[in-house]
């Protein structure tokens, strides 16, 4: 029981890490930018299929094709972010999330479009998982949770040293002083859809590489990505850290008690749950 | 021709609903909900469960649907309730999620994803097919038009009015002594009745529901049905329904003329077109094709 518990929580530990991934892009957009940008489930898949296109076709390694997904899906949302969402975002937050659905909704279709709805894997050497003490761990998952500990590691240091890193904080601090200083507001946005939707498709990548990807992969993985962001508290990228692991342990522990199937629930019960207790999230400093 | 004529008015009937649905709560209360999908999946599921397993009458199915929705939008409105904006989004958004992830598990329940059917329908088996489509044709936008003349009026009343103080600023409709909570619970709740109405229909028309009937993009024609007609009308819904399926049947044709297509692709184009539309409306129109009137002063006073 208590082994059965710590393979759980060991699991969970590196679900989390790579749900992580995901949930920063998501929160970091929010962040700079103040409305819930759902379309971060498209982009997931937009950035798993670039991988696959990297990977199977282009014969790239894994690390290769993830800088690949995490380029193509950064560019997408750029892009996307231009022609949709931008316009509308002075009518408010919530129009902006609507639309967002709708952008999903169409980037979706787009892959559903160009590869069909089959399921694919990605081209990578099966791993016998590894035995200590009375563990199971599969290399591929530790090689997924360090990929997305590193990635984190670049970030939080890219925001902490560099100026274009303090400008995006100054941003999402107080977009009126950040004005006034001279920073370009359009600009930061861009930079921040770039790298919030670049990470949602490298998260799915990460995601699909212990599994396979299809065009709902995005999809199904966003309830834990919002769970995780809003548990930490929308806007706060350490936030999203501590929310992926509390959610991806969460989902894990699950298993003692419900179905597999129900998994994705936990994320929605973890959110009504942190809301109702503490509704800033863990680490977040506005809720409403 | 005929009989596809009257299927897709029955179908813009449904979309009429679940935008007169979301209208109460969006269009009047301010109220963001995206979790239409889901309270329609629990009237159709609830009615299709009774008439079905219990052996309920079609009429008492349909008012155990109302009611099972409306306790259900009750219910997470109390939980939201200190929810805004944003959060509301993602929570009502995962409330759909968790209500097709039960209808896909709970197989003892649900039939899981195989979905119910032998649904009945009034009269089903006892006319002809055509004549059953008229029936419900005439059933649906019966309902609608009561629905729609039901909601006009409410909003007209002081209910709709306190609805739409708590719109545009909730803490002046608090400090002029309305219980805002109270308030957006009962809408919440209207809201649900509604679109669980919707839902509990298109079981009896289609005499089979799955969970994958139950996916957000309905959510999208509901909103697209609304923000095309207009925002705070009820008129402007039940509009917005019948234009949003003359476009979505539009684009049925179109990507059929689209040589060399594969079935998914065609299926791709169209979910594609109907996300392209509501991002353009939201662009090009957003106050719709009915914008809502600012409200008329009484007689006598001075603007």
């Amino acid at each position: 029981m208590l082994e059965d518990v710590l393979q759980l929580i060991v699991n969970g530990v590196m679900a989390g890490s790579v749900l992580a991934v995901p949930a920063i892009g998501f929160t970091a957009i929010y962040a700079v930018l103040r409305f819930p940008n759902f379309a971060v489930a498209s982009h997931a898949t937009i950035g798993a299929f670039a991988g696959f296109v990297a990977n199977v076709y282009l014969g790239l390694p894994a690390p290769m094709a993830l800088c690949f997904a995490f380029l193509v899906a950064g560019v997408f949302g750029v892009a996307s972010d231009e022609v949709a969402l931008r316009p509308l975002r002075n009518s408010g937050p919530l129009t902006a999330a609507i639309a967002s659905v709708a952008l999903t909704i169409v980037l979706e279709n787009v892959i559903r479009f160009t590869f069909g709805n089959d399921l694919r894997g990605y081209d990578l050497p099966v791993y016998r998982d590894w035995r200590m003490l009375g563990l199971r761990i599969g290399p591929q998952q530790v090689y997924n949770a360090a990929v997305a500990v590193i990635v984190m590691a670049v970030l939080f240091g890219f925001l902490a040293f560099t100026r274009t890193g303090k400008t995006m904080r100054a941003v999402a601090d107080n977009p009126t002083l950040a004005g006034i200083k001279g920073i370009d507001a359009v600009k930061v946005a861009r930079l921040a859809n770039f790298i919030g939707m670049g990470l949602a498709g490298m998260g799915g990548m990460l995601i699909g590489l212990d599994t396979s990807i299809d065009p709902l992969t995005g999809f199904r993985v966003i309830l834990s990505v919002f769970a995780a962001a809003v548990v930490g508290g929308l806007g706060s990228l350490p936030g999203a850290v501590a929310g992926s692991f509390v959610v991806g342990i969460g989902e894990e522990l699950s298993l003692l008690v419900l179905d597999p199937a129900y998994r994705g629930a936990v994320g929605f019960v973890a959110i009504l749950l942190v809301l109702s207790f503490r509704p800033r999230g863990l680490l977040g400093e506005r809720a409403y | 021709m005929e009989a596809y004529l009257i299927a897709m008015v029955v179908f813009a009937g449904f979309y009429a609903l679940l935008a007169l649905g979301l209208n109460v709560i969006w269009g009047l209360g301010g109220i963001i909900n995206l979790g239409l999908a889901g309270f329609f999946g629990v009237g159709a599921y609830a009615t299709a469960l009774l008439t079905v397993r219990a052996g309920w009458p079609i009429w008492a199915g349909m008012v155990a649907a109302m009611l099972i929705s409306a306790l259900a939008g009750a219910a997470l409105s109390l939980v939201v309730a200190r929810l805004k904006g944003d959060y509301l989004a993602i929570v009502t958004l995962g409330f759909a999620e968790v209500v097709r992830l039960i209808a896909s598990n709970e197989i003892w329940l649900t039939n899981g994803t195989d979905g119910i059917s032998n649904i009945p329908g009034p009269w089903r088996g006892q006319v002809p097919p055509g004549e059953f489509n008229l029936i419900m044709l005439g059933i649906v936008w019966a309902v609608v038009i009561v629905v729609a003349a039901l909601l006009a009026r409410l909003s007209h009343a002081p209910f709709g009015r306190v609805l739409r103080a708590i719109r545009e600023d909730e803490m002046v409709a608090a400090v002029a002594g309305k219980r805002v909570l109270a308030f957006k619970t009962i809408a919440f709740a209207i809201s649900a009745a509604v679109l669980g109405i919707g839902g509990a229909l298109y079981a009896h028309y289609n005499a089979y529901i799955a969970p994958d009937g139950l996916v957000p993009l309905l959510t999208i024609y509901a909103v697209l049905a609304l923000t095309a007609g207009g925002t705070g009308r009820m008129s402007g819904a039940v509009l917005g329904a019948l234009v949003l399926v003359a476009l979505m049947e539009g684009t049925r044709f179109l990507a059929a003329e689209i040589p060399g297509l594969l079935p998914v692709q065609v299926a791709a184009v169209r979910e594609m077109s109907v996300g392209l539309m509501l991002i353009l409306v939201l662009r090009l129109r957003p106050q719709g094709l009915l914008p809502e009137r600012p409200p008329r002063l009484a007689q006598g006073a001075t603007p």
